[in-house]
């Protein structure tokens, strides 16, 4: 089994490419999302591989749901293993009876036995509905206590603190503010892989779904109101991340770059954004909500404090009140 | 004075849509100077337009279907192109707006125009027949219910060449589909569209749950209606719970489009989670309305050919009760990812894979009337068979999207699109394919063609999995709905294959066609003159086909579940009555007609702001609404003597028909049921 992969990933900005080579231990000092690698996850993983090979000549990369990337795509991914696994109980039986039963009882096969009255039998009718009743009887426990250990609001527990990203959609790009760092992006986010993601999301403009293939969960971005989602990856490595909720006629290309990266090339990156020379001042935000698609990749070094409780307040109906103070962020800086 | 309707309305410059016009225009030019050249206007206005009768009200919306569903293939076969082409800086043949209209078409119409219209038919033709009715309770209401959703059709074909249709997905979301972001006509006449059908599907509802409830014959208790019947009554209901909650959606959205109100706008106030959660109210008791009456078509079928009692008659009962209760406590699944908590979502899911028990005990009913039996594989019965393989792979991956984390992956993408149409293509399309060529020869007294129905099914099957089973893996390479282009070359081979899928579709299409061609040509050789071609089980086999307009000469009595099987066995099926009764049937009316005619007029108007015309059609309605309440001419009888005629010449029929059906069908016939073997 592979404890170590070696991802290279390249990351393209502003016409320079920055390669990174990372050796990420997986399953290491941060326990997530409960019990430890064992063998069970071990199947699950080879499943995947299998799956994916045979999926796609072009390898793993091809199949971000399968070959998952980060922690919460995996328990996600596996989940959707076990579910499909289970209800294997119920397929198998109904196509063996299909297919056996139209072959041995079909007309032309007059020696077959014929009982024009028999019609229940309480033994079937047990079987048929307490069968699938335990089945949902288990699966029912399993979605329990897998939504809310994977509910996308639940903060992270790992050894460093998460960063703090607020996303906004807009027509037909993504703006993503750091207010740890002050900076803020358009379609591109980079975040050290060594910490998760504590994402705030909201939309200036229609409902928008935000979803990183590969490395877990969605959830919508609506207007006038905040949605949280919490990611974390593997290992450094490069994604892709979309809107999924159709969204006018820029919507096939509302995708943004995703690149986990090492903690030192995080801090390079930030450094970098600093020295932009944008702003994204009233103006330039502007420029950046008008309706338009392959918005490129934009690097602000500032923009003007509580710009995501703005966006997110100017639709409710409390617009005339004076806006509240922006509430703590819970989740680190 | 014609409001925002300009010239420019007409898109004379977008070659595909000129194209399709004209398409259009040319078959229905066809088809009126066909009528013309046959004289056959007047027949057509006094036999067909005008009909109350039940049967000929069904075939219509039957046709109705039919042609929708050309459409909406043909929007369907358009997007598997598109898609096959357009990766990375290939943009395919459609633009994007253009693109968008036509995935918002093919929902709209294959749910709205297509589904809904052949189960709506289907329960028109079989539900009287089975409870031994003469015909529905509100013989009028249902004239007018079939010509609002036939004018609605009418709107959203004259979208394509009169401004544009919607491009906000068929379940039209807000905000994008606010004024803010969907100025045009296209939004109003998704709106309308839907509206007035609707409108006409709540008055079918309300029909036929009087209907079952009150017109059974004597002897038909509850739990001896078939279950056809039985779905019917539960669909019904469910149309009668679910379709107010959309017509007041719709309402909202309409203030909130002509008025600016602000139920949905986020600015104002306004909430689109609430849009959200009543469409799904509405919208997820809908996959239960299209779905049940399929499920019954299919308990029919199954028993008829396999010359069996259904096996777990009371189960099923329950079972399709049970979906019917459940169905309105699943919406949410529609969206976990809008971030409700942890304790909502699992209880929606869990309600979800509830539904699935209910569910499988229908499959394993469904395999268990097989067991044992002796299997006559004809069209229905294929249609069936391939039913139920089908639509369990899509149980097994709708289980997997019921799960809230599992939902987070693959909710918006194609394995989502592939799981709906695993159910609703098996689990809905295949039963009213089925119940078309079950109940073809009752309405008609003759037979379909069964070499072109075989290949229309094996073209279909084939072409369904060729089709879908790409998606899911699409869905698996985190490929989003609704792209008309994208930039990844790994999904171009998947999208080729389901476009390769889509073609064979069409030619399952093609074979119905042909099958309906070939046989109206055949008619003569084919026909059923004992009413009983399939060996039946219930009463509309006990009649002749077609049968005549008062159905039941004399009301039979039940005594059992199967009560046709049950009389034929007790020697009571074939016995003539000692006297006729003249029979009370309702009158034809044009009103309906007309009602519908003045409807398109004010959806129209209200589509294109033209207020004075929306106000002339309003009038209009509500005159013909009145003009219909003082009209006391609405019934009449039929002699005794003439039901005697024409029964008469029923048993004639039936005297010849020994021979004459042996070689029609003779190899489906089941003689007198042997001896038991248990």
């Amino acid at each position: 089994m592979a404890d170590t992969i070696v991802l290279k990933a390249a990351c393209a900005s502003d016409g320079e490419s920055l390669h990174l080579q990372g050796v990420a231990g997986r399953g290491g000092a941060t326990r997530i999302l409960g019990r430890r690698r064992g063998g069970r996850r071990r199947l699950a993983d080879a499943l995947g591989l299998c799956a994916a090979l045979a999926l796609s000549g072009c390898g793993r990369d091809q199949l971000p749901v399968i070959a998952a990337r980060g922690p919460i795509a995996l328990a996600e991914r596996n989940l959707l293993f076990t579910a499909a696994a289970v209800m294997l109980i119920v397929v198998i039986p109904v196509f063996v009876m299909a297919f056996w039963f139209t072959w041995r009882y079909r007309a032309s096969h007059p020696k077959a036995p014929y009982k024009p009255h028999w019609s229940y039998d309480w033994r079937i009718d047990m079987i048929v509905w307490l069968v699938p009743a335990a089945i949902v009887i288990a699966l029912g426990y399993l979605v329990w206590t897998k939504t809310h250990r994977l509910d996308p609001y639940r903060p992270l527990v790992a050894s460093r603190l998460p960063l703090r990203v607020d996303v906004v959609a807009e027509d037909w790009k993504w703006l993503f503010i750091y207010p740890g760092q002050k900076i803020a992006v358009a379609n591109e986010l980079v975040f050290p892989a060594d910490r998760p993601l504590s994402l705030r999301l909201t939309s200036d403009t229609v409902m928008n779904s935000f979803y990183i293939p590969g490395l877990g969960g969605q959830i919508y971005a609506m207007a006038g109101m905040q949605t949280r989602l919490h990611l974390r990856a593997d290992g450094p490595g490069s994604f892709v991340g979309r809107n999924t909720q159709y969204s006018g006629i820029g919507f096939p290309d509302q995708y943004f770059a995703v690149h986990a990266v090492s903690a030192a090339s995080f801090r390079a990156w930030v450094a970098r954004v600093k020295h932009a020379p944008k702003t994204l001042d009233a103006a330039a935000y502007a420029a950046l909500a008008k309706p338009s698609t392959r918005f490129p990749v934009t690097y602000y070094s500032a923009y003007e404090p509580g710009l995501f409780d703005r966006i997110l307040h100017k639709y409710t109906a409390r617009m005339r009140a004076p806006v509240p103070p922006p509430a703590p962020h819970p989740g680190g800086n | 004075m014609l409001g925002n309707l300009t010239l420019a309305a007409i898109p004379y410059d977008n070659p595909i849509v000129m194209g399709a016009v004209a398409f259009t225009l040319i078959g229905g030019a066809v088809v009126v100077g066909g009528i013309t050249w046959l004289g056959k206007w007047g027949y057509l206005w006094s036999e067909w337009l005008t009909s109350v009768d039940h049967k000929r009200i069904g075939a219509m919306y039957i046709i109705l279907a039919l042609i929708a569903l050309l459409r909406g293939f043909s929007d369907a076969i358009m997007m598997r192109a598109q898609q096959a082409l357009a990766e990375g800086a290939a943009h395919g043949y459609l633009p994007p707006y253009h693109y968008d209209q036509v995935f918002t078409a093919h929902g709209t119409i294959m749910i709205f125009f297509m589904a809904m219209p052949f189960l709506v038919g289907l329960m028109n033709i079989a539900v009287p027949l089975q409870i031994g009715a003469r015909d529905v309770a509100f013989p009028f209401l249902n004239s007018v219910s079939l010509w609002l959703t036939a004018v609605s059709f009418g709107l959203v074909m004259l979208s394509l060449g009169v401004g544009d249709f919607s491009h906000a997905g068929w379940t039209g979301y807000p905000p994008l589909s606010e004024l803010r972001f969907s100025p045009g006509p296209g939004v109003d006449y998704w709106i309308w569209a839907i509206q007035l059908s609707g409108l006409g599907t709540l008055m079918t509802g309300i029909n036929f749950v009087v209907t079952i409830i009150r017109m059974r014959a004597p002897g038909m208790t509850l739990m001896r209606m078939p279950v056809f019947t039985w779905s019917a009554l539960c669909t019904s209901a469910l149309i009668v719970l679910a379709f107010p909650v959309l017509t007041v959606t719709l309402a909202m959205l309409t203030l909130d489009r002509y008025l600016g109100t602000h139920f949905f706008t986020a600015a104002g106030g306004g909430d689109l989670m609430m849009y959200v959660n009543m469409f799904w109210v509405w919208g997820h008791p809908e996959v239960y309305i299209l779905v049940l009456p399929a499920f019954g078509v299919f308990s029919e079928v199954v028993a008829t050919f396999s010359s069996k009692r259904l096996f777990g008659y009371t189960a099923m009962i329950y079972a399709t009760v049970s979906i019917t209760l459940l169905s309105f406590i699943v919406w949410m699944h529609h969206f976990f990812t809008m971030g409700a908590s942890a304790t909502v979502n699992s209880a929606f899911s869990i309600a979800t894979m509830v539904i699935g028990v209910p569910t499988g005990v229908k499959l394993f009913t469904w395999l268990f009337t097989m067991y044992r039996g002796r299997l006559r594989f004809t069209t229905p019965m294929l249609w069936t068979v391939g039913f139920i393989v089908t639509f369990t792979i899509g149980g097994m991956s709708g289980v997997v999207l019921a799960m809230p984390p599992a939902d987070f992956v693959l909710h918006n993408s194609e394995w989502l699109i592939a799981h709906f149409h695993n159910m609703l293509i098996p689990g809905a399309l295949f039963g009213y394919f089925a119940g078309y060529s079950y109940w073809f020869p009752k309405v008609f007294g003759f037979q379909l063609n069964e070499t072109w129905g075989k290949r229309a099914f094996w073209s279909w099957l084939v072409g369904f999995y060729v089709a879908f089973i790409p998606l899911y893996v699409l869905g698996l390479m985190g490929m989003p709905r609704r792209m008309w282009h994208y930039n990844n070359p790994s999904w171009q081979p998947w999208l080729i294959v389901a476009g390769f899928g889509a073609v064979l579709v069409l030619i399952g299409i093609l074979c119905q066609l042909i099958q309906l061609a070939v046989s109206i040509r055949d008619h003569a050789k084919t026909r059923d003159l004992s009413g009983d071609l399939w060996d039946g089980r219930t009463l509309e086999w006990s009649i002749a086909s077609p049968p005549p307009v008062y159905n039941f000469a004399r009301i039979p009595v039940v005594y059992d579940r199967d009560a046709f099987i049950d009389m034929k066995q007790t020697g009571t099926a074939y016995v003539r009555p000692d006297e006729y009764f003249d029979i009370h049937m309702p009158r034809n009316t044009g009103v309906g007609f007309i009602m519908g005619m003045c409807t398109f007029v004010f959806g129209f108007a209200m589509i294109w702001h033209i207020w004075w015309m929306a106000i002339v059609g309003a009038l209009a309605i509500g005159s013909c609404i009145i003009a219909r309440a003082w009209d006391d001419d609405v019934d009449y009888y039929i002699p005794a003597a003439e039901v005697a005629r024409t029964e008469a010449a029923r048993f004639r029929a039936l005297a010849s028909a020994a021979d004459a059906e042996r070689a029609v069908a003779d190899n489906f016939r089941m003689r007198p049921l042997p001896e038991l073997v248990d």
